[in-house]
């Protein structure tokens, strides 16, 4: 089990995001997470590696164990709970600099500047992300000038770089076309060979593309967590099979 | 009158209303441009900008003033510039929210609005008189970087908060430190933004004359502030600190107010030499800002 997650509560202030969620996450698969707007999703993501740590006022209760550590626990340094479990986000955002830069900053916050190196890692954390072929000849030239599907494998090659173990996607193809969609969702599907994957998804032919497990998470409770082929076919909770068959959502 | 009529002409009047009001402006601007360059621009030359001040027109120039300009303009943002854009940075990106934070904020943003000679009367019980620094080049830069640093801090902090979250958020996803973030990609992404709020800043402190006189600068000087180099060890001098100065617009406010028809002629060559410099800045202020609006679109 790479995360064990124990009756995890979140709060922003006085509001409740998540309640009470439970579940374990198995190394080397993609997990699905899926529901509607406002449900907890991006929330819930968001804890696995502190990211909500950044917003004043939030609050968490519960245990979040990964490998066997509590990555909220005092005496553990934050930066290296992030290097290890990576994140990409909904909307691509490279840095205002070269792609080079782009994938190299992970090391470089490591304090790894020697050429060679990040030569190394910048060409095979490209080549992982399906990105390599099409900026080889311009590996210098400003992120921004990358289409949006470019960008948002560009920031995939980022996380990958630092060699981490996890992968949060957060929505990563909502702002993306079809096409780029695709090769995000190939990619994802390359991935859990080496990582862990957890996938947070409005769209459930996504889910169901992509995933091994899925949870099923609505007003913050977690309704139900499966295969994800028995989600999709033979959901056992009302609301979970109402949700997949469009009734609502 | 029906609807219709009436709305096409009530367009029409506010059309050539607001066209009026852009063009009292630009003519304004033009006749002065005008009226300063027919009057100055005879006197302007190397002689002019090579020439200390005299009591003869034809002799005079504007050597001491152009270069306390550029001396006070040096201090001024050695001073103001570094103190400036950390306190930006510690209250966009440190500073917690609370009523003391309010309370400075809104100090800040009252004192950009303080008139200037309020600044000169600070500079001259502050610099002048309690720490002893006489009407020394130090004394006036200082009293500017005060009278600028509201506007340093301020055009800092828009810059700053102008870079979106999703960087930060970018960079301490990867396993980057708040200082990381900030230093590597916060700043350089808002630097475009500080260096035309800084620029700006400037340009609004080369043409300031009121807290100058107020600290007691000259209005005649004969002489240049001792050369910051030296031909004897340790090859440098701090001496021009602590010397007398003028700047431009104190000359140009000299000459105005003396009688004979020549120094006219000067007081409008010197205001053609303030205005370039203050074009300048702002024509770079300009030019960076539109570098950068077309490299970067988030």
């Amino acid at each position: 089990m790479a995360f064990k997650i124990k009756e995890v509560s979140a709060f922003y202030g006085g509001k409740q995001a998540v309640k009470n969620v439970s579940l374990a996450i198995q190394a080397r698969s993609v997990t699905a997470i899926i529901g509607p707007s406002g449900c907890g999703k991006s929330t819930f993501i968001r804890c696995l590696n502190r990211m909500n740590d950044l917003v004043p006022q939030f609050r968490l209760e519960g245990e979040i164990l990964y490998n066997g550590t509590n990555i909220y626990s005092r005496d553990l340094d934050i930066t290296e709970v992030r290097r290890r479990i990576g994140m990409v986000f909904q909307k691509p955002n490279p840095f205002p600099k070269s792609i080079y830069e782009n994938a190299a900053y992970g090391l470089r916050i490591q304090g790894i500047s020697k050429k060679g190196t990040l030569d190394k890692v910048v060409e095979e954390s490209l080549k992982k992300a399906a990105l390599w072929e099409e900026v080889r000849d311009r590996l210098h030239a400003s992120a921004l000038a990358l289409s949006g599907g470019q960008q948002q494998r560009l920031c995939i090659a980022r996380a990958i770089a630092t060699q981490p173990e996890v992968i949060l996607f957060d929505e990563p193809c909502s702002a993306l076309d079809p096409i780029a969609t695709a090769k995000v969702e190939d990619l994802i599907t390359a991935l859990k060979k080496e990582y862990t994957v957890i996938i947070v998804t409005h769209n459930m032919q996504q889910a169901a593309r992509v995933s091994d497990v899925t949870g099923f998470f609505m007003m913050g409770e977690l309704i139900e967590f499966d295969i994800t082929q028995k989600i999709f076919t033979a959901p056992s909770n009302k609301l979970t099979e109402d949700y997949i068959t469009g009734r609502f959502g | 009158m029906d609807r219709k009529v009436f709305n096409k002409w009530s367009n029409r009047i506010f059309y050539i209303l607001g066209l009026l009001a852009t063009l009292i402006g630009l003519a304004v601007l033009v006749a002065l441009l005008l009226d300063v360059l027919s009057d100055g621009l005879g006197r302007l030359g190397w002689q002019f900008l090579t020439s200390y001040p005299s009591r003869r027109p034809q002799e005079a120039g504007i050597l001491s003033a152009w270069v306390g300009t550029v001396w006070i303009m040096l201090l001024t943002g050695l001073l103001a510039l570094p103190v400036g854009i950390m306190a930006a940075i510690h209250m966009e990106e440190y500073g917690k929210k609370n009523w003391l934070t309010n309370l400075i904020e809104i100090n800040i943003a009252n004192l950009a609005g303080v008139p200037s000679i309020i600044y000169g009367l600070l500079g001259l019980g502050l610099f002048v008189r309690a720490m002893q620094l006489d009407r020394s080049i130090i004394a006036g830069a200082a009293t500017l970087a005060i009278l600028v640093m509201p506007i340093v801090i301020m055009s800092a902090r828009e810059a700053l908060r102008a870079i979106p979250s999703s960087i930060r958020e970018a960079s301490y996803a990867l396993g980057a430190t708040k200082w990381q973030t900030i230093w590597h990609q916060v700043i350089p992404a808002a630097m475009p933004g500080i260096m035309t709020g800084i620029i700006l800043a400037m340009s609004r402190a080369v043409g300031e004359t009121a807290p100058l006189i107020t600290i007691g600068a000259l209005t005649y000087v004969a002489f240049l502030p001792t050369s910051p180099i030296s031909s004897e060890f340790p090859f440098f001098s701090i001496q021009g600190l602590f010397d007398p100065f003028t700047v431009l617009p104190i000359q140009i406010f000299n000459w105005v107010s003396r009688p004979q028809k020549g120094f006219f002629a000067d007081a409008a060559a010197g205001i053609i030499v303030l205005l370039m410099i203050t074009f300048a800045m702002n024509g770079l202020a300009v030019w960076i800002r539109h570098r950068h609006q077309k490299k970067i679109r988030w």
